[in-house]
């Protein structure tokens, strides 16, 4: 694997830091104008998620990490795993629920999401920005209101609960964007 | 910004003065890197430096007895970019004759306050120890690697324990950047002055107290502005200080620089006893803008030049 040094760090560089992947969110040069240069750099823990800050002195260098993002359909959960296919390669992947993660929330079977594969073993899912999914259970709708001011909680077939508008009724299907699991629109089939 | 500086200087009979940005020699301190050129005369090819900053020539002016000098000038540090930081830069750099090291910082502030018209709150003045024990506790000219083991720890920064090690500079300059320097002269010019001998190689040792030297440093909202001394002017010190250094950037593998024999020359021959300093002028303009990159102020950095 190639080697970095702080001087490549770039926003979404995949290195290995302590024995883990890591992604650089944001990385600063800090010299004083007689003094030994370091790097402030800012850093994603690929398997925790968690968001580090680690200072290095400039020009060393970390080894980079065999992380790749793919394009992968979701095809179906068999209790344990859930199971996901490359569709240039046909090859699928496993990922346990540690893996899946909050994902897990918003995964409909045929959907396409990113599967963040390290060592060719999935690390994490992301899912669409923008999924559809069908309400399964919610108080009956009320008819003429289209303010959405209150709204109501709606269980949704994945599992998820968002909140949505007073008029939206069961068996409906909408549209949720994944990143702050807010209601945006009904869908018209 | 620059015909304020001319007129502040001219008033004070100060000459304006413009020196070779191309050198045979370079500065010897570890921390720069330098950019090269080959000057071509076939058969002859010599190693040029770009300067990284005009002091060498400018003291070689004084101790032939120009008097009170300033400049305005590119310097050259290879590898330095970031956001306060451009490889190439523009430098103010001036020397004031039979000046000590308080009254340098008298004219410093006088130029801020034209330069800022009088927008800055009152200037403040502290000594490195006092700024270094206020912000962390520590007492910045007796090294203890525990207590500065102890202090990194608490702050959430304990890379420093293995990049720093036994090294006094180093640890200083790392718990200074990062927790001293951001606090200084918010909204005011902020002048630190005393700092560590381990930390200066063209300063004056303070005549009461051999661990500090006669350097200053400026800051506002955080941002190292410059740096000023009370000029070394004993060439065998000089000297030594060279070779010292130059024995470290062999330890570390750093490029072999050229000694500048003629500043030692000059220095042997007589420097006035004077004391100068020099600013980075895109980083006022960066406070005058307040701007958040070095690039906003430049007209193409680095990365579009």
């Amino acid at each position: 694997m190639a080697v970095y040094s702080t001087n490549e760090f770039r926003s979404g560089l995949k290195i290995m830091l302590d024995n883990d992947p890591c992604a650089i969110i944001e990385n600063e040069f800090v010299k004083p104008g007689k003094g030994q240069a370091f790097n402030r750099v800012k850093i994603r823990n690929l398997k925790t998620g968690r968001v580090i800050e680690r200072t290095f002195k400039s020009g060393e260098s970390l080894e980079g990490a065999d992380v790749m993002d793919v394009e992968m359909q979701y095809l179906y959960n068999d209790g344990d795993y859930r199971h996901f296919m490359d569709q240039n390669t046909f090859e699928q992947y496993q990922a346990d629920a540690k893996v899946v993660g909050d994902a897990g929330l918003w995964l409909k079977d045929q959907d396409m999401c990113t599967v963040t594969l390290w060592n060719d073993a999935p690390l994490a899912v992301t899912p669409g920005n923008f999924v559809e999914l069908e309400i399964v259970e919610t108080d009956p709708g009320v008819r003429g209101d289209t303010s959405g001011g209150g709204g109501k909680p709606a269980r949704l077939s994945t599992g998820a609960v968002v909140r949505v508008p007073l008029f939206v009724a069961q068996n409906e299907v909408i549209k949720v964007d994944t990143r702050t699991g807010e209601y945006i629109s009904r869908v018209k089939e | 910004m620059l015909q304020r500086i001319r007129v502040f200087f001219v008033e004070r009979n100060v000459l304006e003065v413009e020196t070779p940005l191309l050198s045979h020699a370079s500065g010897t301190d570890p921390q720069l890197a330098f950019f090269t050129s080959n000057y071509e005369t076939p058969p002859h090819s010599q190693l040029l430096f770009l300067q990284t900053s005009p002091e060498f020539a400018m003291k070689r002016l004084l101790a032939a007895g120009s008097g009170s000098i300033f400049q305005i000038c590119k310097a050259f540090r290879n590898g330095e970019a970031g956001r306060f930081h451009n490889p190439e830069f523009t430098i103010l750099e001036w020397y004031r004759v039979d000046f000590d090291l308080a009254e340098l910082m008298n004219e410093v502030e006088l130029l801020f306050d034209i330069l800022f018209d009088g927008r800055l709150k009152k200037p403040q003045r502290i000594s490195y120890q006092n700024v270094f024990e206020q912000f962390t506790g520590l007492n910045a000219l007796v090294f203890s690697f525990e207590d500065y083991s102890a202090f990194a720890k608490r702050e959430h920064l304990s890379d420093a324990i293995s990049i720093c090690g036994e090294n006094h500079a180093l640890w200083l300059d790392f718990l200074f950047s990062f927790c001293v320097q951001p606090h200084l002269g918010k909204n005011e010019l902020c002048l630190v002055y005393g700092y560590p001998a381990c930390q200066s190689s063209l300063a004056r040792l303070n005549a009461k107290n051999p661990l500090i030297t006669e350097r200053v440093e400026v800051f506002i909202n955080g941002i190292e502005l410059g740096n000023g001394f009370h000029e070394l002017s004993d060439a065998e010190e000089q000297n030594r200080r060279f070779d010292a250094e130059i024995e470290i950037r062999k330890q570390n593998n750093l490029p072999k620089v050229e000694k500048d024999k003629r500043l030692l020359a000059a220095l042997k021959n007589g420097l006035p006893d004077c004391s100068g300093i020099a600013l980075g002028l895109d980083r006022i303009l960066m406070v005058l803008a307040n701007s958040q990159t070095i690039a906003d102020v430049l007209s193409f950095d680095i990365s579009h030049a």
